[in-house]
């Protein structure tokens, strides 16, 4: 019989089981597959901070959500057509996320009494006639994973770990997805472990012939290449970005980064990527601590070189008085915050982005700095690139926020071209004939920017005020004021370099939606339900936190309403009341989740009484 | 380079236009003196100079030193030296540092930098009080000391800095006192020639919170009998008649007189300061805990090992040279990508 394939335009699936059953993993290759056959793709990996939470607990539950389509998407998608659960409580956690009708495959061999157990139902949910409004497929993935690879002479321990594979096979034959991409990336993996290899790639091939021989999907589906931009294109994470977009600006200035940093969720990778990049002029430097890490850094740019540090909320909460101190000294450094859900430890693999008010004011006395946010994955490139132009060309550190659900989910980046990148341009001030160290540009107030290793331009900074121009140590009152100032007029000059606000929508209207950040897909999706019903609903993403664009003020004026959807208790919004004195709305959550394009269609419409 | 340009440097050229606001009589002035006068003597450039400082009276030390100087923040500055000097290799950096900056806020930067080794100086002035804040105890105050912050004596032991240092295997361990100059020249000279971390201990005096701390080491009676002059291969003898000596006793220090016909010069410990076991300069820092020894000067230790920014450049060397220069374009593409037409 020949394979019945119906096509859709998009699909959500996700794959959830224990922290240990390799989710991310067979997640990852999915997405992979998916981007790299011409579909457009948002991951979202949810997962908990333990490493191996106890097995079979609804605490350990790792799930790897993922969205692909024919068209630009946006989210890694409201609700799940599939939904792939290793075990009850993997089924538990999740099932609130699939669709009525939608496909349910679950490893039957895990649903004995100790496993429903674990994840408290009181009755076997594939019995008790609880998922009848699922398509539920009962497949024993363990156990046929298991007769597949009896030959390999694994013990079943070794076998078991190879059941991800084999579901990803099921999910490769329903979505009609060639398995030789995952194969290749199996055997480079495993080069050194040919039998590792050969088992899982067994597995794979099991559950893909098991759909095929047994019949138990009647239909398949396809979905076709999306139209995006022309151009080559690669699968990224928002922290890989990062890491690429440092370099990029490394390679396009001529100067060296440096990355002093201290490991921390969710912010290490950024660290482990840049610490491969030897060849291309980064130093990376692991401190003993945050306060380290950001110091060493500063010494870096003092030093001449593109100082970088990278962390968390918790970790920015121990820089701040670094960060006071490159301010004071006017020397360029960008902070990375990859913001996490709070206070305090929080919920480290949870995205919130609620550090906005703490980067903006969350330091002594009166230090202003600018304040970038990028908003997908792939834009963290350019955000972080964006942060070091401005670090450089203003003498200043840059707080760039990018957050946990951006770091670790995946898009297509349209990969561009070096020679197309801004330039990033770096003088040094060499010349000693009347040098000081608080003379300044008159178009950016940026004060010149001498190195250690210069003749005839030694001098000294710190943390005490100076005097303006000789940057001597300055107990004047007079000098306090205007230093203080200086300080505030140069960074209010960056938003004079930024290009005209875009609207996404009507210039003038009922409603004006203004956010920042990693919201910006799931607004978007929303927003573009709204335009197609003709609703007066117009979109602002802000990429620049601090200053706010120039042109933003006319931007509010055009519309009756501000709603400002923020997934923290409420902390742009209270910059835009403060700035705009205008009766703005929030639209607020805090549950380590994104927000789906759903819930925010259904408070636009409200807002304009629809 | 014109002829002025290349006149030989003086301790002149490293006198910054600053004045100096150290309480008159402070030991710091002694101390600031004999970097200034050493520095051409080593051989250092202003432009190559990096002084960093961390929060305190010794942290002012950068401002009166035409050189590059960075004031940074309280007990941070071997994080920020550390980012000089694996930025650039080829600076001569130093830190000026504390009791406070150093071993109470900076611990655990001080213990990191021990242990990476980058080549860079430390000269921690301990004065055993904090001075800045006006007088509170600090982390090598003595036990029972009375201060404003502990007017019913202090319960704490204090830290022994050398001991710490070398607990945290730093490859040049010294220490001198603000008053014997023309030793404390020394001391710099040995710990600015070492090729690693060199941390040097000076006993400083602070005329306002603390004065005479350090009297029995620095006055012409009582410095000889009170001080322990290390010199290597040397053995271990002191006293205003270098009358007295120090020899072991089966594993224990012992002070014994040279005198009295028991024991001779062949006796006693005789200084290795190259060794690279750590005991006898482990034995050497902990005479001073015990008031029946006299308190050792000079250098404690001084071994080699490699330099944190040397082997950072290495592995970016050996990275170019297996990888070759990176190419941006070819990072961009790495890993599967695909062709939207």
């Amino acid at each position: 019989m020949s394979k019945n394939v119906q096509t859709l335009d998009e699909v959500t699936v996700m794959f959830a089981g224990d922290s240990g059953d390799g989710m991310q993993l067979v997640g990852t290759e999915m997405a992979n597959t998916s981007a790299i056959v011409g579909n457009d793709i948002g991951t979202f990996p949810d997962f908990p901070a333990e490493i191996r939470a106890p097995q079979g607990t609804l605490a350990g539950v790792s799930g790897y959500q993922l969205h692909f389509g024919n068209y630009d998407l946006h989210t890694p998608g409201d609700e799940c057509d599939t939904l792939v659960a290793m075990n009850p409580a993997a089924l538990k956690t999740n099932l609130k996320k699939l669709k009525s009708n939608g496909i349910l495959i679950v490893d039957t061999a895990n649903f004995q009494a100790r496993d429903l157990l674990l994840a408290k139902y009181a009755s076997n949910p594939l019995e008790d006639y609880s998922l009848e409004k699922y398509q539920l497929f009962p497949v024993n993935i363990t156990g046929l994973t298991r007769e597949a690879l009896k030959e390999t002479g694994l013990d079943t321990k070794s076998i078991d770990k190879c059941k991800n594979f084999f579901s990803l096979g099921i999910i490769f034959w329903l979505y009609n997805r060639p398995l030789n991409y995952t194969i290749n990336i199996l055997e480079t993996k495993f080069a050194k472990k040919p039998q590792i290899a050969k088992a899982n790639i067994l597995a794979l091939k099991g559950g893909y012939a098991y759909c095929e021989a047994t019949e138990a999907f009647r239909v398949s589906f396809d979905v076709k290449p999306a139209k995006l931009t022309p151009g080559t294109y690669r699968s990224i994470t928002g922290n890989t970005a990062t890491a690429l977009g440092l370099v990029a600006a490394a390679v396009k200035s001529g100067k060296e980064v440096f990355l002093g940093s201290y490991p921390i969720t969710p912010a290490s990778e950024i660290l482990h990527e840049l610490s491969k990049f030897k060849n291309y002029g980064v130093k990376t430097f692991q401190a003993e601590d945050e306060i380290a890490a950001i110091c060493s850094a500063i010494g870096a740019s003092f030093a001449g070189k593109i100082g970088v540090t990278t962390t968390s909320g918790p970790g920015l909460a121990l820089k701040t008085e670094a960060v006071g101190l490159a301010i004071a000294t006017e020397l360029p450094l960008v902070v990375v915050d990859v913001q996490r859900a709070g206070p305090s430890t929080g919920l480290p693999t949870k995205t919130e982005q609620s550090d906005l008010l703490f980067a903006v004011y969350g330091r002594n006395a009166d230090s202003p700095l600018p304040v970038i946010a990028a908003s997908s994955p792939s834009d963290c490139f350019n955000a972080v690139y964006e942060a070091v132009q401005i670090a450089v060309k203003f003498m200043t550190p840059v707080i760039c926020l990018t957050d946990g659900y951006l770091a670790n989910g995946s898009e297509p980046w349209k990969i561009p071209k070096v020679e197309e990148l801004k330039p990033i341009e770096i003088n040094f001030r060499t010349e000693p004939e009347g040098f000081f160290p608080y003379q300044r540009n008159p178009e950016t107030l940026a004060r010149d920017w001498a190195i250690p290793g210069n003749p005839g331009t030694e001098h000294r900074i710190g943390g005490i005020e100076r005097e303006n121009i000789t940057g001597n140590i300055s107990y004047d009152s007079d000098n306090h004021q205007v230093m203080t100032n200086l300080r505030f007029e140069k960074i209010e000059k960056v938003a004079s370099f930024y290009p005209k606000t875009e609207i996404f929508g009507k210039e003038k209207g009922e409603l004006l939606v203004i956010s920042w950040g990693g919201t910006y897909g799931s607004i978007h999706t929303a927003m573009e339900k709204c335009l197609k019903k003709g609703l007066s609903v117009s979109h602002v993403h802000l990429r620049y936190i601090n200053p706010l664009p120039n042109d933003l003020a006319g931007i509010i004026k055009n519309f009756r309403q501000v709603l400002v959807p923020e997934l923290n208790n409420g902390q742009l919004i209270k910059v835009i009341r403060d700035k705009y004195l205008v009766d703005a709305k929030g639209f607020n959550k805090v549950k380590g989740l994104p927000f789906t394009s759903g819930e925010l269609e259904a408070k636009f419409i409200e807002m304009i009484g629809g | 380079m014109s002829a002025v340009e290349n006149k030989p440097l003086t301790k002149k050229d490293f006198e910054s236009d600053q004045d100096v606001r150290w309480c008159p009589g402070c030991g710091d002035y002694a101390i600031l003196s004999q970097v200034q006068k050493m520095m051409p003597v080593l051989g250092n450039t202003r432009e190559n100079t990096v002084f960093v400082s961390g929060i305190g009276c010794s942290s002012r030390f950068p401002y009166y030193l035409n050189t590059y100087g960075f004031h940074t923040i309280h007990g941070r500055a071997p994080a920020f030296a550390i980012g000089i000097k694996a930025a650039n290799p080829n600076l001569d950096v130093w830190i000026a540092t504390g009791d406070g900056d150093a071993l109470s806020i900076g611990g655990n930067h001080f213990i990191h930098l021990m242990r990476r080794n980058p080549n860079i100086k430390v000269l921690l002035f301990n004065n055993r009080i904090y001075g800045l804040t006006k007088g509170q105890y600090s982390p090598t105050s003595e036990h029972g000391k009375v201060t404003k912050s502990s007017p019913f004596g202090s319960i704490e032991e204090p830290f022994n800095p050398t001991s710490l240092a070398l607990g945290a295997n730093a490859s040049f361990v010294a220490r001198a006192v603000d008053r014997d100059t023309k030793h404390l020249s020394s001391v710099i000279e040995a710990a600015a020639k070492h090729k690693g971390t060199a941390f040097v201990e000076i006993y400083q005096n602070c005329i306002i919170f603390n004065d005479g701390a350090f009297t029995p080491y620095t006055e012409k009676e009582t410095k000889l009998e009170n001080c322990l002059y290390l010199e290597h291969g040397k053995p271990m003898v002191f006293g205003q008649n270098s009358d007295k000596g120090i020899k072991l006793d089966g594993t224990v220090p012992k002070v014994v007189s040279l005198t009295d016909g028991k024991n001779s010069l062949e006796d006693l410990i005789v200084h290795d300061q190259f060794s690279e076991d750590q005991t006898l300069a482990n034995l050497i820092t902990h005479l001073s805990d015990n008031k029946d020894f006299p308190v050792p000067v000079g250098v404690f230790r001084s071994i080699s090992r490699p330099c944190y920014e040397d082997q950072l450049v290495e592995q970016m060397e050996s990275a170019k040279a297996l990888k070759g220069t990176g190419d941006l374009q070819k990072l961009f593409n790495q890993g599967d990508t695909w062709e939207v037409k």
